[in-house]
């Protein structure tokens, strides 16, 4: 299912003196299947146009093409439960969203509401709450007695089983340590890879954007200033600080290489490994 | 919906309302409040509603942007005015509608009222809009100290006071923020049987709830471990301070006083 946005503004108060701005001419497409890394600096607009995305805000101007349905600027939008269950919205510190007095309901409740039987949500909220790495016991546990991470997991199992064809990921990882956010990060890429699930990626981490995404949309002040593959996007380190943003550690560990030793390679490497091997291959034999 | 919301908002600006000291303020919306009741006939109101406007000129806020942003208010506010139209049976008939019939009184008692409650909310949003929760809260204890003498908790009421005005904004958008994840999982809160819309506030409460009670106490263990011990021996890094426009303020609202009631007398 494709995501296309044409032209899209909005203006929060829209008509009051504090109208503001959020986001204008903002166009690009997210075909099926990809995974889309839309980055930024704080206030460039991310979280509002992600809300786009499954039609929580309808634009002030313009339109959003989410697979058959269109969200258009002015007309009034009837049952748009279809759309939000075809575009999963994982939002920053989800765990705040928990409710229900155990895990297995929490998780229930958002397939139930686009009309899952409950037999079939329970079945749901059992294979998912392994997949997000907890084991079924949690599941008769009150989601406040949990940890915050367990809670972060037990919120992502929640919208990963209402089955979205289309998973959006604010932030996923703000505020968990290393390994819990590499552990997160590699489970939607699996899970990307295995289902062909459109991944949508609002974040703030280069790393992650670099390591993950086919696309990269770059906001600033609102405005779409760049779309493109992240190996494009990071050879240019001056355009990403004019846009208030950095590059990935391992770019800036070879620009430095290549400073220090005054040989230069082909391209920007987006990982470790690649680095070693392309340096490798360049000097046919490690660098130290 | 939610960010149009000013109750509790201070909204920064350089005028003389906001530069008035927050006592005077405080006195001001208070005595105003006592005072409207004074006026009972077309006159009195006008004169009230000019003052008001006067005030609301005086502090650089626009009355546009003052009514959307107390929209619910005008909700309740057309709420009375209903109520008080098919209340009074008094004076002519203006409109019979079988069932319900309406008289001139009550025409005239819901134009009043309404006006009533309308000033009213203006003055006590003009308080909230140009003064900081900060002031309001130094002003309130500083003209409850009398009290203390008698034991009357005034810094810890003040306290309280100042936290609930300050987590208003906070927990407003937090309930956007967590409706708008719930509606991600389906809930629908605008449409539907009223039974299943209560049933979808549940899912926003809750978390609200136990989001509001955390920060409470995280607030409390940052208090203590900054050695807070209430109001005992505390100075202030802001001194209030009564200026000659303090006094005017008053002044101008003694008159007030004075002409609403003459006109009540008079008319």
């Amino acid at each position: 299912m494709d995501i296309s946005l044409q032209k899209v503004e909005y203006r929060y108060a829209a008509g009051s003196p504090f109208e503001k701005k959020a986001i204008e001419d903002i166009s690009f497409t997210i075909p099926s299947g990809q995974c889309v890394a839309i980055i930024g600096h704080t206030g460039s607009g991310k979280s509002t146009l992600l809300l786009h995305l499954n039609a929580l805000l309808k634009p002030t101007s313009g339109s959003v093409v989410i697979g058959d349905r269109t969200v258009k600027a002015g007309r009034k939008e009837k049952d748009l439960k279809p759309i939000r269950q075809k575009v999963g919205i994982v939002f920053q510190f989800p765990e705040q969203q928990l409710f229900e007095e155990n895990v297995m309901k929490d998780i229930c409740y958002g397939p139930m509401n686009f009309g899952v039987s409950e037999e079939e949500a329970k079945k749901r909220a059992r294979y998912w709450i392994e997949q997000v790495g907890l084991s079924q016991e949690i599941l008769e546990d009150s989601p406040f007695d949990l940890s915050g991470g367990q809670m972060r997991r037990v919120a992502i199992a929640g919208v990963l089983a209402m089955e979205p064809e289309v998973l959006v990921l604010d932030e996923p990882t703000a505020g968990l340590d290393p390994r819990g956010r590499k552990e997160i990060m590699d489970m939607f890429y699996q899970l990307h890879k295995k289902r062909n699930l459109t991944l949508i990626l609002v974040t703030h981490s280069m790393e992650d954007a670099a390591e993950y995404a086919d696309q990269v949309v770059v906001l600033n002040k609102g405005r779409k200033v760049h779309e493109g593959t992240p190996r494009d996007l990071f050879a240019d380190a001056e355009r990403l600080a004019e846009w208030g943003l950095g590059v990935p550690e391992v770019v800036r560990f070879q620009r430095l290489l290549e400073e220090k030793t005054g040989r230069s390679l082909p391209g920007v490497c987006l990982s470790i490994d690649e680095l070693a091997a392309a340096w490798n291959e360049q000097s046919g034999g490690p660098a130290v | 919906m939610m960010e149009k919301m000013i109750f509790g908002r201070y909204i920064p600006a350089d005028s003389l309302v906001h530069r008035m000291d927050p006592r005077a303020k405080l006195v001001f919306v208070f005595a105003f409040i006592a005072i409207i009741f004074l006026a009972d006939n077309v006159w009195a109101y006008a004169l009230a509603a000019i003052f008001t406007l006067a005030s609301i000129w005086l502090s650089g806020i626009t009355v546009r942007f003052l009514i959307s942003g107390l929209k619910p208010v005008m909700i309740l506010i057309a709420f009375t005015f209903v109520l008080q139209l098919f209340f009074a049976r008094e004076g002519q008939v203006i409109l019979d509608l079988g069932l319900f019939t309406i008289y001139e009184e009550g025409v005239r008692q819901a134009l009043m009222i309404s006006t009533q409650f309308l000033l009213l909310v203006f003055m006590t949003s003009l308080l909230t809009l140009t003064t900081t929760p900060i002031s309001i809260t130094d002003g309130l204890e500083s003209l409850l100290n009398p009290l203390k003498k008698i034991r009357f908790p005034a810094h810890e009421l003040a306290l309280m006071m100042s936290i609930a005005l300050r987590f208003i904004p906070t927990l407003m958008d937090e309930t956007d923020k967590i409706m708008k994840a719930q509606m991600a999982r389906g809930s629908d809160m605008s449409s539907g049987p009223v039974k299943d819309r209560i049933k979808a506030v549940v899912p926003l409460m809750i978390p609200l709830f136990v989001n509001a009670f955390k920060r409470a106490e995280d607030l409390a263990t940052a208090m203590e471990v900054r050695g807070y011990r209430g109001g005992e021996g505390r100075t202030k890094y802001r001194l209030l301070q009564w200026h000659l426009r303090d006094t005017l303020a008053l002044f101008s609202l003694v008159l007030l006083a004075g002409l609403l009631g003459s006109l009540r007398i008079w008319l």
